[in-house]
C-alpha cells in the first residue's frame, strides 16, 4: 500500500467517523437559517429536555445491540415502571412522607426494571426465543400491565417534591434530567470503552461462539446486558414522572424505536460488534433537535418521524458504503 | 524414557447410536509435535473436542501430566494447559489483536480501578507487541481489528494466543484448510517455532505433506479407532496415505 492511498484511507476512516456529526450540525444549520430563535439557549434547554429520555434509553439498549440482539420492550417498560413507582410513592407518602416514599418509588422502579431485563435475558438464554420475539412479547405485557395497574387513568396527585426536583434547571439552562442523561452517558460509555464488561459485550457481538469457547460465561454476560438495559429503560421512566409529576402508563409510547434509531444513526451496527457512545449521543441530539427544531418552525413533529426514518435509512446505507469501501482498500 | 505428557486408553465416544470413536490409544509426549491424521469421519475432531473438554467422553481414559482428567468444559481443558486454536479460529473479528490475545483473560488495572473491571490496555498491547516479536509474526499493529487481517496473520493470532498463555499443549484443527502457499508457509513456520518453545502440539490435516514437514509422529486413525503410531522420519508419504486408505492396516 502506497503511502497515498494509506493517508487517502485514513482520511476516509476519520470522514467516515465523523460525518454523523457533518449530518447533525447541516440538520442545525438549516433550523437556524429558517428560524434564528433555534441560536439561543432556550432552544437547546428544550433540546436537552427531550433528549434525556431518549438518551438514557438509547444507552441502554446500545449495549443489547452490540451483543446482535434487539430490545423492544423498553417504552414499555418506562410506562409500566412509571405506573408502579406513582402508585407506591401514592401509597407509602401518608405512612413515610414525601421524600422517603420518592426514594422507595425510584428504589421499586429500577428493582422492577432489572426483574424484567432479567426475565427477557432468561426467555432467549434458556427458552433460545430470538430477542426480537422474546422483547416483543414482553413490550405487549408490560404495556397490558401497566394499564390493569392504573385500571386505564393516569396515576395523579404525586407530592409537589417530584417536580421540584424535575423541574429544577442549573444556571437556569441544564435540566435535573439531562444532567442524569450525561451522567448515564458518559458513565456508561467508560464501562463501555474501558472495562472487561464492554470488551466481552462487543466480543459477544462480534463472534458468540468464540467468545464462549475462551470461557466466557456468556449466558451470565447476556443476563447482565439484559438487565441493565431495562434498568436504565426504568431510570428513563423516572425521568418522565419527575419531569410531569404524573404515572402513566402511556408514558414511552413510540419511544423505543427512536432509541433504538439513535443508536443506529450512531454507527451502532444491528449485527452486532460495534457501536460508539459517541455516536449514540449524536444519534440522541439529532432525533432530538428534529422535534424541537420542527416545533419552533411551526411544523407538524409528524414530521419528526418521517425525517427520522430517512436518517435511518441514509445512516444505515452510508455505513454500508463505507464498510465496503474499506474492504476493498 | 520419560512418561508421556498426555496418555488416552481405550476412549470411546458415541452420539445416540452412532459410534463416533471405537477405541482411541494416543501418546504425546513434551516438546513433541504430533499430527493427527486420517480421512473424514475418522474421528479426529471428536478425539480433539474430547481433548479440549467440548466433548465429554464415554468411556476409557485420559491421563495428563500423570493425572487422570474428565474435562467438563473448555475453561477446564484451557486450565489444565491444553489450548485450542479450532479451524474457524474463535477469534472476534471487530476486536483488535491485543484485545483478543487476552479476551476472557484481561489484565486489569491496578487497585480500585481494577477491581470495578476497567482492564489495563497499555500492558496488554505492550505484552502482545512481546509475544508476537518472539514468533518472528509481522503485523502492523497490535491494535489492528483482527477482521482486517489476512487468513495467515488470523492463523499468527490464534496460535500466538494460544501458546501465550505458557500451555503445555496445543491443539491445532486443520490450520492450513483454508490458506495459500505462502500463508501455510508462515503457519508451518510458527509451529516449528512453537517446538522451538517446547511445547508440545497436535496438528490435525488433511494436507500430508504439510504433516510429514512438521511432525515427529503421526497418530493414523480410521472409522473411530487408532490403527497405528509412526516415526515421522522412518516412515513415507505412501505409508502414511495406505493406512489412511485401509490399503495397509
Amino acid at each position: 500500500m502506497t503511502n497515498e492511498i494509506k493517508q487517502k484511507s485514513k482520511f476516509n476512516k476519520m470522514l467516515g467517523e465523523f460525518w454523523i456529526v457533518f449530518v447533525f450540525l447541516a440538520i442545525y444549520l438549516i433550523f437556524v437559517i429558517m428560524e434564528p430563535l433555534c441560536f439561543s439557549l432556550p432552544f437547546w434547554s428544550s433540546t436537552f429536555n427531550y433528549m434525556s429520555e431518549v438518551l438514557i434509553l438509547a444507552v441502554g439498549v446500545m449495549f443489547v445491540v452490540i451483543t446482535g440482539g434487539i430490545d423492544l420492550s423498553i417504552g414499555p417498560v418506562e410506562g409500566c415502571v412509571n405506573v408502579l413507582a406513582a402508585l407506591a410513592i401514592k401509597a407509602l407518602v401518608p405512612l413515610l412522607g414525601p421524600a422517603l416514599s420518592i426514594i422507595i418509588g425510584v428504589i421499586v422502579a429500577l428493582a422492577t426494571g432489572a426483574l424484567i431485563g432479567a426475565i427477557n435475558a432468561f426467555v432467549i438464554t434458556k427458552m433460545k426465543l430470538a430477542p426480537f420475539i422474546a422483547t416483543l412479547g414482553m413490550s405487549v405485557i408490560l404495556t397490558g400491565l401497566g394499564y390493569v395497574f392504573c385500571n386505564g387513568l393516569e396515576v395523579v396527585g404525586l407530592p409537589n417534591e417530584i417536580s421540584t426536583v424535575g423541574t429544577y434547571q442549573l444556571f437556569n439552562f441544564l435540566g435535573t434530567t439531562t444532567l442524569v442523561a450525561f451522567l448515564v452517558c458518559l458513565v456508561f460509555g467508560l464501562i463501555l470503552r474501558n472495562t472487561r464488561f464492554g470488551v466481552h459485550t462487543y466480543a459477544y457481538g462480534s463472534n458468540a461462539e468464540s467468545t464462549t469457547r475462551v470461557g466466557i460465561n456468556t449466558t451470565g454476560h447476556l443476563f447482565r446486558v439484559y438487565i441493565l438495559c431495562s434498568t436504565l429503560a426504568a431510570l428513563a421512566g423516572m425521568t418522565l414522572m419527575f419531569r410531569f409529576k404524573t404515572g402513566s402508563p402511556l408514558a414511552g409510547a413510540n419511544v423505543t424505536l427512536y432509541a433504538i434509531a439513535a443508536c443506529v444513526i450512531g454507527g451502532t451496527s444491528v449485527m452486532g460488534g460495534t457501536g460508539k457512545m459517541t455516536g449514540t449521543l449524536i444519534g440522541s441530539l439529532i432525533i432530538s433537535i428534529l422535534v424541537t427544531g420542527l416545533v419552533m418552525l411551526g411544523v407538524q413533529t409528524y414530521w419528526q418521524q418521517v425525517a427520522t426514518g430517512i436518517i435511518i435509512i441514509i445512516a444505515v446505507y452510508s455505513d454500508q458504503l463505507r464498510r465496503r469501501r474499506d474492504e476493498t482498500v | 524414557m520419560a512418561e508421556p505428557i498426555l496418555k488416552a486408553t481405550g476412549v470411546r465416544k458415541h452420539f445416540g447410536s452412532v459410534v463416533a470413536l471405537s477405541s482411541i490409544d494416543f501418546e504425546l509426549n513434551a516438546g513433541e509435535v504430533m499430527g493427527l491424521v486420517g480421512d473424514n469421519g475418522a474421528g479426529k475432531s471428536t478425539f480433539i473436542k474430547v481433548l479440549s473438554g467440548v466433548l465429554r467422553r464415554d468411556g476409557g481414559d485420559i491421563i495428563l501430566k500423570g493425572q487422570h482428567v474428565d474435562f467438563k468444559s473448555p475453561k477446564e481443558a484451557m486450565d489444565a494447559g491444553i489450548e485450542t486454536v479450532y479451524q474457524d479460529l474463535a477469534l472476534a473479528p471487530h476486536l483488535p489483536i491485543y484485545s483478543n490475545m487476552f479476551l476472557g483473560r484481561e489484565i486489569m488495572k491496578k487497585g480500585i480501578l481494577g477491581k470495578m473491571g476497567v482492564v489495563d490496555k497499555s500492558a496488554m498491547r505492550d505484552e502482545v507487541g512481546e509475544r508476537l516479536s518472539k514468533m518472528k509474526t509481522r503485523l502492523n499493529s497490535v491494535n489492528q481489528l483482527v477482521g482486517t487481517l489476512s487468513g495467515g496473520q488470523r492463523q499468527a493470532v490464534a496460535i500466538t494466543r494460544a501458546i501465550g498463555w505458557g500451555k503445555e499443549i496445543v491443539i491445532m484443527d486443520e490450520p492450513t484448510a483454508a490458506l495459500g502457499v505462502k500463508e501455510s508457509r508462515q503457519v508451518l513456520d510458527l509451529i516449528m517455532d512453537i517446538k522451538g518453545h517446547g511445547i508440545s502440539v497436535i496438528f490435525i490435516s488433511h494436507t500430508i505433506p504439510h504433516v510429514m514437514e512438521v511432525t515427529d509422529k503421526i497418530h493414523v486413525l480410521r472409522l473411530g479407532e487408532s490403527v497405528v503410531h509412526l516415526n515421522t522420519k522412518d516412515t513415507t508419504y505412501e505409508e502414511v496415505v495406505q493406512y489412511i486408505t485401509g490399503s495397509k492396516s
